[in-house]
C-alpha cells in the first residue's frame, strides 16, 4: 500500500493504513491548530515530523471540489519561516538564489529556489522583503532545518539568520476567498496575485499574501500561534469555507501542475529538469543584466546549452487506473525514459493524472508513452500543464495605481 | 448465510455450500477514503489463498486485497468498474468485490 504524503512505502494490505494511523507517535510536533483538527474529526498523519490532517470526514474529493468551487482552509503551519537580515541582504542572498532580489519590492512575493553547487535543487520557496535589509523565506517543512544550515554556513558571518518561531500559516484557497476576506472586513480587489499586505482580520493582526498552491485565487495568512484558533474559527464561521487537508492540497496542486519538493524536485535535478527554469529571474539568466552569480549557475547554464535532457510533463493515463509516483515510464519499444513523480486521481477531471520527469525527446504534447503498473503497461498521453487552468487574481485596470 | 471477518478487514459470506462472496469492511473503506479505482480478478481464474485478489485505490492510497480462500472466481462486481465509490457507499453489501467457488474451504 502506498499513501500520500510520503512515498514508495510498499506495504501490502489495507490494514497497514490503520496501523500507520494508530502509531502516530507522540513525539510528532503539533501545530497550534492540532486540537481543532481533532475536533473536526480529521485523519491525522505524520508529515515532515508533524501530525497533520490528511482529510476531514467530508473526504478528499469533496474538499478538493469545494475548494475549486468555493473556498477551502488549509493548515500549513508545518512550513518553515526563516528571517534573514543585515547589510547588503539582497546582494548576499542573490549568491544563493537565482532570483532578482535586489529588485524585489516590499509588497511583492517571489517564488525562488535554493541550489547546490551542482545546480541541484535544495528547496523551493517563497521569498518576501519585509524591510529594505530583511527578507523572510517560506520553505518546505521537510527541508527547513537543512535550509537554515545551508544559509548559515554560506552567509551566517554576514547576516542574521533565524527560524521564526510561534507562527501559524493558514491558506484560504478558492474563488470565493476574496469575498470571505471581505466578510472579515478586508477589501482586497486592489491586491494582485503575489502581493503582500499587513492587515487585521477579525481584529487579529496578520501578514497576508495573495498566493497559494492550488491554482485558484487565494490568500496565505501568517498569524501568531496564540490567535490561530480564533482566526480559524472566524474564517470557518463563513459557511462558504470548509477545512481541507493535505490530501486535497496534493490533488489540487497536481491539477495545477505545481511541483512538490521531494517529488518533482530534488538535489539531483536541476531547475531545467524539473520544469522550474521559470523561477530563474530574467536578469539572472545568461542574457540578463546580472547573469549567473548564484551557487549552481554554471551547471544550470551548461544544461541550458545542451539539447538533450529531462523535462517535466503532464501525463494522462488511458482508462481509470491511477498511476502513482515511482511508476516507470518507457517508450513504445520498452526503453526506459523516466518515471512518474506524482500521480493520482483528478477530482476536477474525473480521471487519473500524473506529473512525470522524462527524456525531452518524448515530451511533446500528444506523444504516447507507457507506464508500468503492477507489471501491466498503461498507455499514457503527454499533456500540456496545468491540467486545470490557473485562476489567479489580476487587479482590474481601473483599480491599478 | 454466514459472514466472517478477516484480520485484514475483509468480509467473507458463505452462500450455498462452497460459494463465497468477498468484500472489504465498512471500517476499511472509511480508512481508505474516496475510492476511485478497483482492479478485479478475471472471471474463471483460479486464485490461491493469500494471493492478490484485488487492488482498491483511493485518492490517497492503494490497498492490496489478498484472497482469504483458494478457489475459482465465479463472478466479479462489474458495477465497480464505473462506480468504484459503491464501496464507500455500501462496502458490506452492493460494494462486494467477487464471488469465489472454494476449492479448499478455510484451509
Amino acid at each position: 500500500m502506498r499513501r500520500i504524503p510520503g512515498k514508495h512505502s510498499k506495504i501490502p494490505g489495507i490494514i497497514r493504513i490503520m496501523v500507520m494511523a494508530k502509531t502516530l507517535s507522540a513525539n510528532l510536533k503539533k501545530t497550534a491548530l492540532y486540537e481543532r483538527h481533532l475536533k473536526a474529526s480529521a485523519k491525522m498523519v505524520p508529515f515532515a515530523g508533524y501530525a497533520m490532517p490528511v482529510s476531514y470526514p467530508s473526504g478528499i474529493i469533496q474538499e478538493h471540489q469545494h475548494t475549486r468551487k468555493h473556498a477551502g482552509l488549509f493548515d500549513v503551519s508545518h512550513m518553515g519561516q526563516i528571517r534573514i537580515e543585515g547589510e547588503n541582504c539582497a546582494e548576499l542572498l542573490e549568491t544563493l538564489m537565482p532570483s532578482d532580489l535586489i529588485g524585489l519590492s516590499l509588497q511583492q512575493l517571489r517564488y525562488s529556489l535554493l541550489l547546490n553547487e551542482r545546480g541541484g535543487i535544495l528547496d523551493d520557496l517563497i521569498i518576501m522583503r519585509t524591510d529594505p535589509q530583511a527578507f523572510v523565506l517560506i520553505v518546505n517543512a521537510a527541508c527547513k532545518h537543512r535550509d537554515l544550515e545551508h544559509l548559515e554556513s554560506r552567509l551566517g558571518a554576514q547576516l542574521r539568520i533565524s527560524m521564526i518561531p510561534g507562527k501559524t500559516l493558514l491558506a484560504l484557497q478558492g474563488p470565493e476567498s476574496a469575498s470571505v476576506m471581505q466578510g472579515l472586513g478586508q477589501q482586497t480587489s486592489d491586491m494582485g496575485f503575489m502581493k503582500i499586505r499587513d492587515m487585521n482580520l477579525a481584529d487579529i493582526p496578520c501578514h497576508v499574501s495573495r498566493s497559494g498552491y492550488t491554482g485558484e485565487d487565494g490568500f496565505e495568512i501568517s498569524v501568531e500561534d496564540e490567535f490561530a484558533n480564533q482566526l480559524a474559527d472566524t474564517i470557518l464561521h463563513d459557511e462558504r469555507v470548509i477545512w481541507a487537508g493535505l490530501g486535497a492540497r496534493d490533488s489540487l496542486r497536481m491539477e495545477a501542475g505545481l511541483n512538490l519538493y521531494g517529488q518533482e524536485m530534488s538535489e539531483s535535478l536541476n531547475p531545467l529538469d524539473a520544469g522550474a527554469f521559470w523561477a530563474i529571474s530574467k536578469s539572472r539568466r545568461p542574457s540578463g543584466e546580472r547573469p549567473g552569480g548564484f551557487l549552481g549557475a554554471d551547471p544550470v547554464f551548461d544544461a541550458l546549452s545542451r539539447t538533450q535532457g529531462k523535462r517535466l510533463v503532464g501525463l494522462v493515463p488511458e482508462g481509470r487506473v491511477p498511476v502513482r509516483s515511482g511508476a516507470k515510464i518507457s517508450d513504445h519499444e520498452g526503453n526506459p525514459i523516466g518515471h512518474v513523480t506524482s500521480g493520482g486521481y483528478s477530482p476536477s477531471l474525473s480521471h487519473p493524472i500524473c506529473l512525470a520527469i522524462i527524456d525531452n525527446r518524448h515530451s511533446a504534447s500528444g506523444h504516447n508513452i507507457y507506464a508500468t503498473v503492477r507489471n501491466r503497461r498503461v498507455l499514457m498521453t503527454v499533456t500540456t500543464l496545468p491540467f486545470v487552468k490557473h485562476r489567479y487574481y489580476r487587479v482590474p485596470e481601473n483599480l491599478q495605481k | 448465510m454466514k459472514t466472517r471477518y478477516t484480520k485484514e478487514h475483509e468480509w467473507i459470506t458463505q452462500h450455498d455450500g462452497d460459494i463465497f462472496t468477498i468484500g472489504i469492511t465498512d471500517y476499511a473503506q472509511d480508512q481508505l477514503g474516496d475510492i476511485v479505482y478497483v482492479q478485479l480478478p478475471e472471471t474463471d481464474s483460479e486464485i490461491k489463498k493469500g494471493e492478490e485478489l484485488s487492488v482498491i485505490e483511493s485518492v490517497k492510497a492503494a490497498g492490496d486485497i489478498k484472497s482469504p480462500i483458494s478457489g475459482i472466481v465465479l463472478e466479479v462486481n462489474q458495477e465497480l468498474d464505473g462506480e468504484p465509490e459503491l464501496i464507500n457507499e455500501s462496502a458490506e453489501d452492493s460494494g462486494w468485490l467477487c464471488k469465489i467457488k472454494s476449492i479448499d474451504q478455510f484451509s
